[in-house]
């Protein structure tokens, strides 16, 4: 295993300080805690904290800012930070109009930022929260956790971030997060396998002609292992299962994410937009943004994932709406 | 009966096995997970490790609120609220007592696994902690019941959390990571369920050294 680290147990501390020292314009670090909070001064609106395990830079620390996240909490590597840390985050940036929590749809993740949760209502602090699902690799029935929150959680970010510019209500901001939630669907496949810096070796083993289907954000193994296919066949199938989650008629409109999964390259990330658009295109379905590059990663995985976020006037309204952190502007 | 002691004992004898099964606890979870299972829980118990010493004096409840509180604020993921609400709640069960009873024994560990089956919304069968916790809880209560000493009762619950974690690599998960790869699940051993394992050994031994 060779990476750019120091001590192994000091990874995400050093990553976090290095994140801090490159964008001190955007971000601050609390004192003494894993959570990046905005530099500007508290704005009296509705305030948005996320997080989740570190390994997913640039989240979420880079989606911290104008038109987005209020406060990123960073876990342990792949692991949901634990409740205390989300709850400076919360006690940080309340300013007074209730604050949301984005969370993604883990085990973890949701008793850990649950229990945040608790101990701001003990405080008073008006809080909601919104769980993030959209992997579709996952069959979300009795028999599974539901379905994974991976790269398509950013466009939560976004859309919700911008609705609490406005001014809105914790309740509408609240809304208009679920109704990105109903909406955003996500499907990932990866070529290599993440090695976690502890773990010390890669999280499961692929032959030279192998790919895994459905794999989530923290390296673990996928639905399916298949033989490795070009790139247009590889797109096929994944939209194939996207757009089964959708009723997309002619006419509809969508934005589009190519999240790479940290070690693939921007030449293959373009390769498989090629497909995509073509795909949407063939169905006269207009594709009214794009995004491609490394959104939500997983350390250093070779892999990518697509996700496809249907459109109304309010949705497309809030997404052109200006956002400014060091990950993600508009 | 357990003494304040003995708990320390048990605590400290668990945090010791947290370090050394940390490789094969990561492993574990590296086959059905995301590899952290190991990692995390010795990170916990390396912070339970520093507080111990100023623990010596407080009461029973007071030592299993304070790992239970500081497994929450340093392990994370799922692991994380499930240790440390299970040491919370046992720590409240002893209810300040000097020195625990067969009975209060067995309710601080009804209690733990009351608090792990409300934070993590599990059942007993799901491939998870619970699937070691519950048949070695079962096993101490049996033995209890059958007049043998906690020594025994708590070697008869290690047995049967063995058992529990052999069970868990036959089902498949339906709860927690393991449970996004479905089927492939199946063969594979619960990195919780191990951990639990470890736990009921971590026991025995603490009642072993004591002697009774």
């Amino acid at each position: 295993m060779k990476k750019f680290i120091n001590d192994v147990e000091n990874v995400e501390n050093e990553m976090l300080e290095g994140m801090a020292f490159a964008y001190p314009e955007y971000v601050t670090r609390l004192d003494g805690f894993d959570v990046l909070v905005r530099t500007e001064k508290k704005v009296s609106k509705v305030a948005l904290v996320s997080g989740g395990g570190s390994g997913h830079e640039p989240a979420h620390g880079g989606y911290v800012g104008k038109g987005m996240l209020d406060a990123a909490v960073a876990g342990a590597m792949f692991t949901s930070p634990t409740p205390d840390q989300v709850f400076e985050a919360i006690k940080a940036v309340d300013a007074g109009q209730g604050v949301l929590l984005v969370i993604k749809n883990y085990t973890g993740d949701i008793m850990n930022f649950e229990m945040a949760e608790e101990l701001a209502e003990a405080e008073g602090i008006k809080i909601a929260s919104v769980v993030t699902n959209d992997d579709v690799a996952v069959e979300d029935s009795l028999y599974t956790t539901g379905r994974r929150g991976v790269a398509g959680t950013i466009f939560v970010h976004k859309i919700a971030g911008a609705k609490a510019e406005t001014g809105a209500d914790l309740k509408d901001v609240k809304t208009v997060a679920e109704k990105v939630i109903a909406n955003v669907r996500t499907m990932g496949v990866a070529l290599e396998p993440c090695t976690v810096p502890a773990a010390g070796k890669p999280g499961f083993e692929l032959s030279d002609n192998e790919m895994e289907l459905g794999i989530g954000i923290h390296g673990e193994p996928g639905i399916e292992r298949k033989p490795l296919q070009k790139a247009d066949v590889i797109v096929d199938y994944l939209m194939v299962r996207i757009l089964k989650e959708f009723n997309l008629q002619a006419g509809a409109e969508v934005a589009v994410m190519i999240n790479g999964a940290g070690a693939t390259p921007p030449m293959e990330l373009y390769i498989l937009n090629r497909r995509v658009h073509q795909i949407l295109t063939e169905k006269g379905i207009r594709v009214f943004k794009t995004f491609v590059g490394d959104y939500m990663t997983s350390i250093d995985m070779a892999g990518a994932s697509v996700t496809l976020l249907k459109l109304d006037t309010e949705l497309k309204e809030l997404l052109l709406a200006e956002a400014d952190t060091f990950a993600f502007k508009m | 009966m357990a003494t304040k002691a003995e708990i320390l004992d048990f605590i400290k004898i668990f945090g010791d096995k947290m370090a050394e099964h940390r490789q094969e606890l990561t492993d574990l979870d590296q086959v059905i997970g995301d590899g952290d299972h190991g990692i995390n829980m010795n990170r916990g118990f390396n912070a339970v490790g520093e507080k111990l010493p100023t623990l010596a004096d407080k009461s029973i409840t007071e030592i299993l609120k304070t790992v239970g509180m500081t497994l929450v604020s340093t392990v994370g993921g799922a692991a994380g609220p499930l240790y440390g609400t299970a040491f919370m709640r046992a720590g409240e069960s002893a209810k300040s007592k000097e020195a625990l009873s067969d009975q209060d024994v067995i309710l601080a560990f009804d209690e733990g696994v009351g608090g792990i089956k409300f934070r993590g919304k599990a059942v007993q069968g799901e491939k998870t902690i619970l699937d070691s916790m519950i048949p070695a809880i079962d096993a101490i209560k049996k033995s209890i019941r059958e007049g043998k000493p906690m020594t025994v009762a708590l070697d008869e619950a290690e047995k049967a959390a063995w058992e529990g974690v052999a069970y868990t690599k036959t089902i498949i998960a339906t709860k927690g990571r393991a449970s996004y790869l479905g089927e492939r699940s199946i063969g594979h051993q619960d990195p919780g369920a191990t951990s639990m394992a470890y736990l009921f050994q971590a026991a025995k031994e603490a009642a072993q050294k004591s002697g009774k």
